[in-house]
């Protein structure tokens, strides 16, 4: 019940996001189309901007830009405009003249994911054990050897990562591609580079998680039982501990999966994450909300996925 | 569950145990050295300025470009023959008053807004995640772009920057410390709703309701210090987090205005030095590592900080 | 270190998402698809490969090879050619050309293209509802500005018409010398009529896309890439070189100098992948090339604000700029120092000098005009645009200015950096004092980079309005005798750089091209950094198809600036 509501829930909220991502981009200053060289003239700029409907007031944009306009035509009659979000259509893109919207997430989009998905693998399948093993040994020389890596990564920033994996197994070693994304090969470096600095961070949420977990009563009790630390830590405190985890990687999949600027951009991959910051900076007002939109989406699913699992893993947790 | 014994008061205990953490103590000290270096600096510079060889103001540009640390420029020089260990401190100040400022609204934000909405439950609950959903939803830097363009804007009209003009370089730095903390309390909050989640339905918050204790006397004593030590590894975290922020603005062009120095931009600029080609190697590796030492001693801190405080803690 | 043997469920369940990732994984190979005969780093993302519609260099290099004008560019020297016209005649008095287009012009889907597709492109360019940019330089053609403003509304009444299925009449307002040139930018490319009428905005998106030019598209993947194809119906199909061409629009000059050492991409060519701080290493080895661009940097200044409405002022930090230091500290990319706007070495003009590097002089023309040693100066701030994960080379020069205004003359200036579209919003409106400007003309002719300071131009942005360099401009344009029109010319610039400067010169582009002249041949350097793609080829892979024919007739093309004669095979 709870979670067929919040799924009635997202649609109201997706409509919020749109109205606001619409009036952040309306707040900025400068327009789309100021560029280096003038208009040709100022019938030019004003056609141009009727093009995209700029010229008018911003509440009719946007309800056309939601396909809830109608519009009086030149015989009197009242007709609905069509196209808009209510139809699937994003509208057209401000930067990019021959695309719209649609298909600029189209083209982007599957290569995000599957970047974004094989980084959330390699963060997962490293920062879990590490964080584990750190726990299990807290206190130790190995713990602080453990700790010193997973947060040496978390302080070198993607920009930094990136280049230095480049140098050394493209440049150097020869052994990856430097960029483009054509074969296999090509996901390893950028994922890497991507999944990194999360490598980190999951590792240390779950050691903190694992290590509040091993103090709580069930697990006092079973240790009481008798259980070895392992199978203890193994068999009750996970649960708990990874709870943080899994809060942590809602979000952290949401991020991952719709791209990386710095990764797409060092290694020219034609993914969406490109867009997400190039639009805002271009002030392509249909390509911002879409990208938000989408964005959105991604995370009440994953929001919802990772509320589930609070159920599965802590039976204490109910939800009203 | 009280560990109140006889003649240490909580805090003495603490203190005790943090001392005992010893990455800890070797980063509080080595964090007091660079505040001390950073604060100094400055002064050293005014007051000694003409005098040492090895002095330079972070601005003054000069002929010597590229040249590698030796006696005059003890970290070498950059692109404009400006000195990189003035720099370096210099940028210090900016890049540390960014995360302790950012980080400290995130951690007062993030902390009572997942407080309040995880325990309380229900629909309160159901409309503040809604919330954070919602500004989590926009992206960032469109968020951030706008406040520092539009409030920039503000900035500029204003009758403080009218009358003196030098400020607004001021207020823009400030701008970009607050614009920073308030993107990043969204994770915070999360977080510590899941656990507030859990903590919820314990015995003793059970209790405590039982007894006739108001909600905030009991997210107060019992919820917010259990959550303490995930918030402090958090905010830990969020610290080098912001810091990296600021750093990616620079690489857009947005963080702090030329010629002012932060880490970010120097780390910024450094990046192109890895190259194959040629790496004047000054240029990143002494920024870099003032920045990833500076973070790897927060994070310390911070888990020191965390075992101090476990009122369970093993011996 | 231990690890129990029995696996928990979550790392079992952590096993089976790397399993279903390997399986992504192998769904990522891209379909075997034929690789191209050349790679090259186009610089960006191309806005629209619409010919009308386009203004950044990035796009027109790509639709050069799309579609074609009357006439086009010579790979060598960069001057107009016969194109899809294949002669013409001009008019005693300079104002009416007609061209003959030849007879078997054909579009690469079928159908022949004829003068009124030509005119009908023309049209298309001049209509306000296009909104073309570009438009302004068709208004040398009769009622070209009154049908783009809206004051005509007549097509017809535009002094372009098809006097028969070959031949196109084009009348002008005044003797244009430089007209020819224009005939060969991509506003008056000849573009598909049947399916523009047919599909609307969405035309380009058609496959197959109709095209007059020597390649077919494939297909645009943005960000990816766009991939050409040689298109075998075009006129001069037998001298296309290259059968496929990938264009890559990489951004970022690091990772276009990785492509290119690792043999991912045989060209690149624009300034801006040339990481900068390598540029006195990149330099010395022989496969980067430097040409002279048509290009100028420069500052603008906007004379409607105080203190920069007194000339004194101007002048004095004018001449307080070493601008040799600056293209040896800074740009370091072979860069020449300007004291005039239009660079050397555009056709039939020899620029006057401008300001140079006077100190002393500038100290004291800020002292006459009320600011003796910098004191008292007002609050001055120097705008600039940040490029995103760009080269700072903008962000390099306003450091330098700084210092050197200080240095100099005592003047604390401030900088301000925003983003593009701000920058450009606000220098379009006079919303700053001093901004970084620059300038790529358009064709090889000095009007392009003089007429911008015209009192109603657009392109003007600094608020100078003089009549008498207006008319200095509207004279020389009128001129036929080229000498004539080189003094005037030198007259208006003389005004523009040194009496009564609204702008400071800095220096003169340097375009820097990579590629291994052993291996890749066609690219002539030239001052417009135009290089039609079709007669670029790589050397030591044959052409498929024909290889002989484009052999022979190539080898009668080539000329002494490449003096390795053909070798197709190793």
């Amino acid at each position: 019940m709870y979670f067929v509501r919040r799924i009635l829930f997202a649609v109201p909220l997706l409509l919020v996001i749109s109205l606001l991502a619409f009036m952040l981009v309306k707040a900025m200053p400068g327009g789309p189309f100021d560029r280096e060289r003038a208009h040709a003239s100022p019938e030019v700029e004003r056609n141009l901007r009727a093009a995209y409907h700029l010229d008018e007031p911003g509440w009719k944009q946007y309800l056309r830009y939601l396909g809830l306009l109608w519009e009086r035509s030149p015989d009197g009659s009242l007709h609905h405009v069509s196209g808009g979000l209510l139809n699937g259509d994003f509208g057209k893109s401000t930067k990019y003249r021959n695309h719209t919207v649609n298909d600029i997430i189209a083209q982007g989009l599957p290569v995000s994911l599957l970047l974004g998905a094989v980084a959330f693998g390699f963060a997962m399948g490293l920062g879990l054990p590490i964080g584990f093993w750190t726990a299990a040994k807290r206190g130790r020389w190995e713990d602080y050897i453990g700790s010193f890596f997973t947060i040496l990564v978390v302080c070198i920033p993607a920009f930094v990562i990136a280049p230095m994996l480049i140098l050394g197994f493209a440049l150097k070693w020869r052994l990856l591609p430097v960029g483009l994304w054509e074969t296999p090969w090509h996901v390893i470096l950028p994922s890497a580079g991507l999944g990194m600095m999360f490598v980190g961070k999951i590792a240390r949420i779950f050691r903190e998680g694992m290590l509040q977990a091993a103090q709580s009563e069930f697990v006092t009790a079973a240790r009481a039982k008798g259980l070895s630390e392992y199978a203890l830590l193994l068999r009750h405190a996970v649960r708990i501990g990874v709870l943080p985890v899994v809060s942590y990687a809602g979000p952290m999949l949401a991020d991952l999966l719709t791209g990386s600027f710095v990764i797409e951009s060092i290694f020219q991959i034609p993914g969406i994450g490109v867009f997400l910051v190039n639009s805002s900076l271009n002030l392509d007002a249909p390509l911002i909300v879409g990208l938000a939109l989408l964005y959105a989406m991604l995370l009440i699913v994953l929001n919802l996925a990772v509320d589930f699992a609070y159920t599965l893993l802590d039976p204490r947790v109910k939800y009203e | 569950m009280s560990d109140a014994r006889p003649h240490l008061s909580p805090a003495q205990q603490a203190w005790r145990r943090f001392r005992r953490h010893r990455p800890a103590i070797v980063s509080a000290w080595f964090l007091a050295t660079l505040l001390l270096l950073v604060l100094l600096w400055p002064v050293c510079l005014r007051v000694l300025g003409t005098h040492f060889a090895g002095l330079h103001s972070p601005n003054q540009l000069s002929d010597a470009q590229f040249s590698p640390p030796n006696a005059a420029h003890w970290f070498g020089t950059d692109l404009h023959g400006r000195d990189v260990f003035s720099r370096v401190l210099y940028g210090a100040r900016i890049s540390l008053l960014v995360g302790v400022v950012g980080a400290l609204v995130s951690l007062v934000i993030g902390v009572l807004w997942g407080a309040i909405a995880g325990y309380t439950g229900g629909r309160t609950d159901a409309v503040m995640m809604r919330f954070v959903d919602v500004l989590y939803s926009l992206p960032t830097i469109i968020f951030v772009i706008v406040l520092l363009t539009t409030l920039g804007q503000v900035i500029k009209h204003s009758h403080w920057v009218q009358s003196s003009p030098a400020l607004e370089g001021n207020l823009r730095v400030v701008l970009l410390f607050v614009g920073l903390g308030a993107v990043s309390w969204l994770t915070m909050a999360r977080i510590v709703r899941g656990q507030v989640l859990s903590l919820r339905t314990r015995p003793f918050v059970e209790a405590s309701r039982a007894l006739g204790a108001k909600p905030h006397w009991i997210l107060a004593r019992h919820i917010i210090p259990n959550i303490f030590g995930i918030a402090i590894t958090y905010l830990a975290l969020t610290m080098p987090a912001i810091i990296l922020y600021e750093s990616f603005l620079s690489y857009l062009g947005l963080g702090v205005q030329p010629p002012m120095a932060s880490w970010g931009t120097l780390v910024a600029e450094g990046v192109t030095q890895i190259n194959p080609i040629r790496i004047y190697w000054w240029l990143i590796a002494f920024p870099g590592a003032v920045l990833v030492s500076t973070l790897l001693a927060l994070n310390f801190l911070g888990d020191g900080l965390r075992d101090a405080w476990d009122v369970k803690n093993r011996p | 270190m231990d690890f129990p043997k029995r696996a928990p469920k979550f790392f079992s369940r952590a096993r089976f998402l790397f399993v279903l990732l390997g399986c992504l994984f192998l769904s990522a190979c891209r379909q075997a698809e034929p690789r191209a005969d050349l790679t090259i780093l186009n610089g960006g993302e191309p806005e629209s490969l619409d010919p009308a519609v386009i203004v950044a260099q990035v796009d027109m290099r790509i639709i050069q090879g799309l579609f074609e004008g009357l006439t086009r560019f010579d790979p060598k020297t960069a001057r107009a050619i016969p194109g899809l016209a294949e002669r013409w005649d001009i008019s005693p008095d300079g104002k009416t050309y007609t061209f003959h287009l030849r007879t078997n012009l054909v579009w690469s889907t079928g159908g022949p293209i004829t003068a009124d597709d030509v005119v009908y492109s023309w049209i298309r360019t001049l209509d306000p509802a296009t909104a073309s940019d570009y438009s302004s330089q068709l208004y040398y053609v009769k009622n070209g500005e009154a049908f783009n403003n809206g004051a005509v509304k007549d097509p017809s009444q535009v002094g372009v018409r098809a006097l028969d299925r070959f031949t196109v009449e084009v009348e002008l307002n005044h003797p244009t010398s430089f007209f020819l040139d224009i005939c060969a930018m991509p506003l008056t490319y000849v573009v598909p009529r049947q399916a523009i009428e047919k599909y609307g905005d969405r035309w380009l998106m058609v496959k197959p896309l109709p095209v007059s030019g020597p390649y077919e598209l494939v297909y645009w993947r943005l960000n990816d890439k766009v991939r050409l194809k040689k298109n075998s119906r075009y006129w001069d199909a037998a001298n296309t070189q290259s059968d496929i061409i990938d264009l890559l629009p990489v951004g970022a000059a690091d990772a276009a100098l990785n492509l290119y050492e690792t043999g991912q991409a045989d060209i690149v060519w624009d300034a801006q992948l040339v990481p900068s701080e390598l540029l006195d290493v990149l330099l010395k080895r022989p496969d980067f090339h430097t040409f002279n661009y048509l290009g100028t940097y420069f500052i603008r200044f906007n004379v409607t604000k105080k203190p920069l409405d007194d000339v004194r002022v101007r002048k004095a930090f004018a001449l307080a700029i070493d601008k040799a230091r600056l293209v040896k500290k800074i740009t370091k990319g072979g860069e020449r120092p300007a004291s005039h706007l239009v660079p050397d070495g555009v056709a039939n003009y020899h620029p006057p000098e401008g300001l140079g590097y006077d100190p002393v002089q500038a100290r004291q023309l800020l002292a006459e005009a009320g600011y003796p040693g910098g004191n008292g100066f007002p609050h001055v701030e120097y705008l600039f645009n940040a490029p995103a994960g760009g080269i700072k080379i903008h962000e390099n020069v306003a450091i330098e200015l700084q210092q050197m205004w200080h240095d100099e003359l005592g003047v604390q200036i401030d900088l301000r950096q925003v983003e593009a579209k701000n920058f450009w919003g606000m220098q379009s409106r006079g919303e700053y004092q001093i901004s970084r400007s620059s300038w790529i003309g358009d064709y090889n002719d000095a009007n392009t980079f003089l007429g911008m300071f015209t009192s109603n131009d657009g392109n003007n942005r600094t608020g100078w309005k003089r009549p008498a360099y207006d008319e200095l401009i509207q004279r020389a344009n009128e001129q036929t005798d080229v000498n004539e029109r080189d003094q005037i010319f030198q007259k208006a610039e003389t005004m523009l750089v040194r009496e009564d400067p609204p702008i400071v010169p800095l220096y003169f582009y340097s375009g820097i091209n990579y590629f291994d002249t052993n291996r890749i041949s066609g690219i002539y350097p030239n001052i417009l950094d135009m290089h039609p793609l079709q007669a670029i080829r790589k050397v030591g892979r044959g052409t498929r198809g024909g290889a002989a024919e484009s052999r022979s007739s190539n080898q009668s093309r080539m000329t002494t600036l490449d003096p390795r004669p053909s070798t197709l095979d190793h």
